[in-house]
């Protein structure tokens, strides 16, 4: 039993490292980040979220789009955890267009905690046409759209340098040392005090590119928090589960001569 | 099969079994003898029948929240994942439930493969559980391609083109799949209809996998045709039952690893990117468990070569009944065919890696090494190794001592033991 056992679970491991993932040549390995979400039991940082969002909404949102995401998210359980008023200010801050009224116009009213987050574009052509060609992605679920996850995303934010010698570059064209293929039409906008955060913490490009990822990373997986702690409960149930199956199968086989 | 008539012992009973025999049905499954050495790569049937009932049930929770249609399929997803109750558990399931389905069904076959289950009397089995598989593919592929992601939809693009390579009409064949002049709208939709029909053809078929199971019995480690009912058997209820539930619940602790903590790992990240026609990615990689037969497709330099091949690659599994010419059944008694049988698992899962890996330099010449070696398993090794081969004494019966040289009466139990 023993053997087939881990037998079983050497063929587990050989097939899942049988689909290791492609790794384009250019790339320079993200910097690896301990952050406060990984492993089994990770959650966010409370404060680090509510900054990752001012960096988030005075920065990134001139451009990127967040549209998967509604201002009520911002309050619910596992996320920045804003108060109820400081979500219905957050979103009325926002004019929302809305419509048709009763005479067929469009109108805008100031966002309600339910509206979905802004864009700042009305379509992709738009935003593509704006920023010089290049469409600025939506960030909803950005960390899980790129390999490397939260990594890779701060790794970007603070892997601005100047090209090495002998690498041109066109105009808007910037020289990133993690970006695949090292060039990103994505200017460096990151710059020490930028923003001035609510809760005192010093703006350094470092902090506001883990604040941000932080937020990101929340809005890709809104439910992290609860499906780790639901994981939990639901292995250590299996666990017991299975320990009782286990001996009650022991039991049962003990009846006859055979091993089990 | 039991051989006694079973007679209901309420009047009710009686009655509905005269007219309808389910009671007689539900006695055959609880008595149907079982050899009582079968081993935990026996388990795989039941979390098998498991997994396709949990992505039937967890499949039809998300067609109720899942939109298909080219501009919204996306969003959609997004909506169950972050506004539908539960949606993220109930997503998370389903789409590492099937990666889990075909790490079960792998370990399935391949157990299969070693202990001889697929030959005579165990045909037919073989043939409607390979059609099983065939079919977990399409529905796997198809799928997949519902988000409507990057991967979504570069990998329909690249697998629904392989039919262009057929000769004349391939690129009519290929308009007529698509229903377009390209992969869109009315491809994902007639994607989400069959991949809503596929699983209950699935189930019909895995109806008749075991109904032809129980007509010969299983077959069993020894690989011996065992007496039924007889010492060597066990009633399916309670043995059987209480060691395939074990077996399930260390496989959905497995499960539940992936689901509450790497929910992603096994996916591509480039998938949670809105399906583009414009932008190609850099790599276009199908889902893990299609990855061998990737490989074989693209170590053939023509189209149809490569496709021919690898759809070969499958088929070929169809006649290996009549392939393998020993008459012992078990690799356990055979010692040449047993390490033929290890170096085509490590052929596979080579073919796995490299079908992940670029098409160029040592992974093409490992992968064209990978599929000749494949094909030369199942068409050379396996019916010249039966017919040369020296097997091991056989025992006579699961607990009994061996029948020819007679030297080691233990080696049954040893076998037992051993497996």
């Amino acid at each position: 039993m023993t053997k087939s056992k881990l037998g079983l679970s050497v063929l587990s491991l050989l097939l899942l490292i049988s689909f290791k993932p492609l790794q384009s040549a250019e790339m320079v390995d993200p910097i690896k980040v301990d952050w406060s979400f990984k492993g089994l039991t990770g959650t966010f940082d409370r404060a680090s979220l509510q900054r990752g969002f001012q960096v988030y909404k005075e920065v990134c949102a001139s451009c990127h789009s967040m549209q998967y995401l509604s201002y009520r998210n911002l309050g619910e359980p596992g996320g920045p955890e804003f108060s109820e008023q400081e979500v219905k200010a957050i979103a009325a801050s926002f004019e929302i267009e809305d419509g048709p009224d009763a005479q067929g116009e469009m109108f805008t009213r100031p966002g309600k905690p339910s509206d979905k987050f802004k864009s700042p574009y009305p379509n992709v052509q738009a935003a593509t046409a704006a920023n010089g060609g290049a469409y600025p992605p939506d960030m909803s679920v950005l960390v899980k759209a790129r390999k490397g996850g939260a990594n890779y995303i701060y790794s970007v934010l603070v892997g601005y340098e100047d090209p090495p010698p002998g690498v041109k570059l066109d105009d808007g064209v910037y020289y990133n040392k993690y970006m695949a293929g090292n060039k990103i039409k994505m200017p460096n906008n990151l710059m020490d005090g930028l923003v001035e955060y609510a809760d005192g913490t010093e703006s350094t490009v470092d902090q506001m590119a883990k604040d941000v990822t932080t937020f990101l990373a929340w809005a890709a997986e809104p439910e992290l928090e609860e499906r780790h702690k639901t994981g939990v409960k639901v292995i250590i149930y299996l666990v017991l589960l299975t320990l009782l199956v286990y001996l009650s199968m022991k039991k049962i086989w003990s009846r006859i001569d055979t091993e089990v | 099969m039991s051989e006694h008539e079973y007679v209901p012992k309420s009047k009710a009973g009686k009655w509905l079994n005269d007219r309808l025999p389910l009671l007689t049905l539900g006695a055959h499954l609880t008595d149907y003898p079982t050899p009582k050495n079968l081993n935990y790569w026996w388990t795989f049937g039941g979390i098998l029948t498991f997994c396709l009932l949990t992505q039937i049930v967890t499949g039809i929770v998300l067609a109720m929240h899942y939109v298909a249609h080219a501009d919204l399929a996306f969003a959609s997803v997004e909506h169950i994942m972050r506004d539908v109750n539960y949606g993220w558990l109930i997503r998370y399931i389903h789409s590492n439930g099937a990666s889990m389905f075909f790490l079960a069904v792998y370990i399935h076959i391949f157990r299969s493969l070693f202990y001889g289950s697929y030959k005579s009397p165990r045909e037919v089995i073989w043939i409607i559980g390979l059609m099983i598989y065939l079919l977990m593919m399409a529905a796997a592929f198809m799928g997949y391609v519902l988000p409507w992601g990057q991967m979504s939809f570069w990998g329909a693009t690249v697998i629904t083109n392989l039919f262009s390579a057929i000769p004349l009409v391939g690129d009519s064949i290929t308009t007529w799949l698509w229903g377009a002049y390209s992969v869109d709208n009315p491809t994902l939709n007639r994607f989400f209809s069959l991949h809503y029909l596929i699983p209950f053809l699935i189930l019909g078929l895995v109806v008749l996998h075991i109904w032809a199971l129980h007509v010969p019995g299983n077959n069993n480690p020894v690989g011996i045709d065992i007496k039924k009912p007889s010492k060597d058997t066990v009633p399916f209820h309670p043995y059987i039952t209480i060691k395939d539930a074990f077996a399930l619940l260390v496989f959905m602790i497995i499960f539940a690893g992936f689901v509450f903590f790497t929910p992603n790992v096994l996916g591509h990240s480039d998938n949670y990117i809105p399906a583009n026609p414009l932008v190609t990615p850099a790599h276009i990689v199908p889902e893990w468990y299609l990855l061998p037969f990737y490989a074989i497709l693209r170590s053939v330099p023509d189209k149809l070569g490569g496709v021919i091949l690898m759809f070969s690659a499958i088929f070929i599994l169809f006649v290996l009944p009549w392939l393998d010419t020993s008459k012992v059944r078990s690799a356990v008694f055979r010692p040449i065919y047993r390490q033929f049988f290890w170096i085509l698992v490590i052929d596979v899962l080579m073919l796995g890696y490299v079908g992940a890996m670029p098409a160029e330099g040592v992974y093409l010449v490992l992968a064209r090494v990978g599929t000749i070696y494949y094909f030369l398993h199942f068409i050379v090794v396996m019916p010249v190794v039966g017919y040369l081969e020296k097997t091991d004494p056989i025992p006579m019966s699961i607990s009994e001592p061996v029948m020819s040289g007679g030297a080691e009466p233990s080696i049954a139990r040893k076998v037992n033991d051993k497996v």
